[in-house]
């Protein structure tokens, strides 16, 4: 990895407490080349060293995707260069191959603000979705139930903090759902949390936050960890890969690297800065495409619910 | 002197090429389909037409708005990105500068507009003036009934150049009787090439400082300040 820009819009949006899409989509038109330019200049190539240009074709913000879609098309075009398209889950999972070489049959589990996936890698970006959530993904709870706790967005980070500093003695329900399946649902326990709190405060109670945060962070982990080691052990991969922004939540973090320590199955997962979004995942998942040669055409647009590839 | 020129601020979509003051191929569409899908193939096409490699240009013109948010972006985030990755300037032109281009042999005023919804338009006034186009009313976002008080004092013919015209029609005409004049339907519309002859008469700028022009805070913005200054009266 030459170079990994990220030009962060939390500052600007913490201030309406969520991610503004039109203002997404402002800031993005106005950094773009200032940030496509810092990263060519940290990794001291021009175009001409370059053989192609990767960017996200989808999931996402349609506004969002769009800018950067146009972009690489601009600069693509300007200087004849291949198109590589992909899939922002695929750049999550793919960010692994900057720590270490695959081993495969691989299962990636996903975790973020938009996604809760469970993925079966058979080979070189040969995907299969075997589980996601039903309703909110794992992120998408962290910051509702931070937002209920008065904690400051982005709210993922601050739960997994204060947990830290608590007891799991808050009863919690754990949706496992179809004894064999390995989706997932968060927004029962996202219920739970909202109705102790405010039963407590009906009845004048006083609950301990960083209890809450324990008691709900308990509940989520456990129900990820043990869907991936069951999938790990049905499908006899050799290696596990956790990836996504809430990857970087160190409670998450600690119960994988225990799920798999005594194991033969090889526990990846990458450095925060490859979890959280970045380029640098977009590259990596770029380098399989072009790998397989798979380029796009000048029509290429952003596909806001594209499926995995 | 090589200039490409792109229009993606309304349902029309504008690519013009030029060479010196030789307009090589302009290409319009006037229909609701995706600018982002559509923009490059047609560039890509209309210069391997004219044998002209993106590396030969140099410059690149825009209408950066105001207009649809999505459709000035993409054109705005094309034509900057084209224009940093070339080494070369490009030119930021307004939307409605560019709609006005369209009244160029009218002794009048000149009144480009677009809709902007809740009885608000997106509009300026413009005057040839020496046969170049001068902003004489600054482009904002406005309700038509106080535009229209403050074209009624300028007690002179308005030259309407609008794609939403028939939806004002009678509402203009309503105020300004005698004084409002339509223009015949191409005009109604923006032509691409008109975006170079206005990039021959403004500095270029670097491409890094392009931005949309939106005349407008986004909506989440406006409550934000809303919401800030009814604290401070508290």
């Amino acid at each position: 990895m030459l170079s990994n820009v990220v030009a962060s819009q939390i500052q600007s949006h913490k201030r309406f407490g969520g991610v503004v899409p039109e203002i997404a989509s402002r800031h993005h038109t106005e950094n773009i080349t200032l940030i496509m330019e810092q990263a060519m200049a940290e990794a001291e190539v021009t175009f001409s060293d370059l053989d192609g240009l990767a960017v996200t074709e989808g999931p996402g913000l349609v506004g969002a995707l769009l800018i950067g879609v146009n972009a690489a098309k601009a600069a693509a075009f300007a200087h004849q260069l291949p198109l590589y398209p992909v899939h922002h889950i695929a750049g999550h999972i793919q960010a692994a191959r900057l720590e270490r070489e695959w081993k495969y049959p691989a299962l990636a589990l996903v975790v973020s603000g938009g996604h809760t996936e469970l993925v079966l890698l058979h080979g070189e970006g040969e995907y299969e979705v075997i589980g996601r959530t039903r309703d909110d993904a794992a992120g998408e709870a962290y910051d509702k139930v931070a937002r209920t706790l008065g904690l400051p967005y982005p709210g993922g980070p601050q739960v997994d903090k204060l947990a830290e500093e608590g007891t799991e003695d808050i009863a919690l329900p754990i949706a496992w759902l179809e004894e064999d399946s390995y989706d997932f649902s968060f927004s029962g326990l996202k219920s739970a949390v909202m109705n102790t709190l405010h039963n407590a405060k009906q009845r004048g109670e006083q609950i301990e936050p960083a209890n809450v945060a324990a008691s709900f962070q308990a509940s989520v982990i456990e129900v990820l960890v043990e869907k991936t080691k069951r999938a790990a052990e049905n499908y006899q991969v050799r290696q596990v890969v956790l990836a996504g922004g809430v990857a970087a939540n160190q409670g998450l973090r600690r119960a994988m690297e225990k799920a798999f320590t005594a194991s033969d199955v090889e526990l990846t997962i990458p450095p925060f800065t490859y979890c959280t979004d970045n380029a640098a995942m977009i590259g990596a998942a770029g380098h399989v495409q072009w790998l397989k040669g798979n380029t796009a055409g000048w029509e290429l647009n952003g596909v806001p619910g594209l499926a995995l590839y | 002197m090589k200039i490409l020129a792109i229009d993606t601020s309304t349902h029309v979509m504008g690519i013009a090429l030029s060479q010196g003051d030789k307009l090589l191929a302009e290409y319009t569409t006037n229909f609701k389909k995706n600018h982002s899908l559509r923009l490059m193939p047609a560039i890509h096409q209309i210069m391997e037409e004219v044998g002209v490699s993106p590396a030969e240009l140099d410059a690149v013109a825009v209408a950066k708005g105001p207009g649809s948010y999505t459709g000035v972006r993409i054109g705005v985030t094309t034509a900057k990105t084209m224009a940093w990755s070339l080494g070369i300037p490009v030119y930021g032109i307004s939307s409605l500068q560019l709609q006005a281009r369209n009244g160029k042999h009218f002794p009048g005023w000149i009144c480009p507009f677009s809709d902007a919804r809740r009885g608000q338009i997106y509009t300026g006034l413009y005057r040839f003036r020496d046969s170049l186009l001068r902003e004489e009313e600054k482009d904002r976002i406005v309700l038509l009934e106080d535009w229209l008080s403050v074209l009624k004092e300028k007690n002179e013919p308005v030259l309407f150049l609008s794609q939403d015209w028939k939806k004002h029609e009678l509402g203009i005409k309503g105020v300004l009787k005698e004084q409002a004049v339509f223009a015949d339907f191409p005009d109604m519309q923006p032509r691409p090439g008109e975006l170079l002859v206005l990039a021959g008469q403004m500095p270029a700028q670097e491409a890094h400082t392009l931005a949309p022009e939106y005349t407008q805070m986004a909506e989440a913005e406006k409550k934000w300040y809303a919401a800030k200054e009814g604290r401070a009266h508290e």
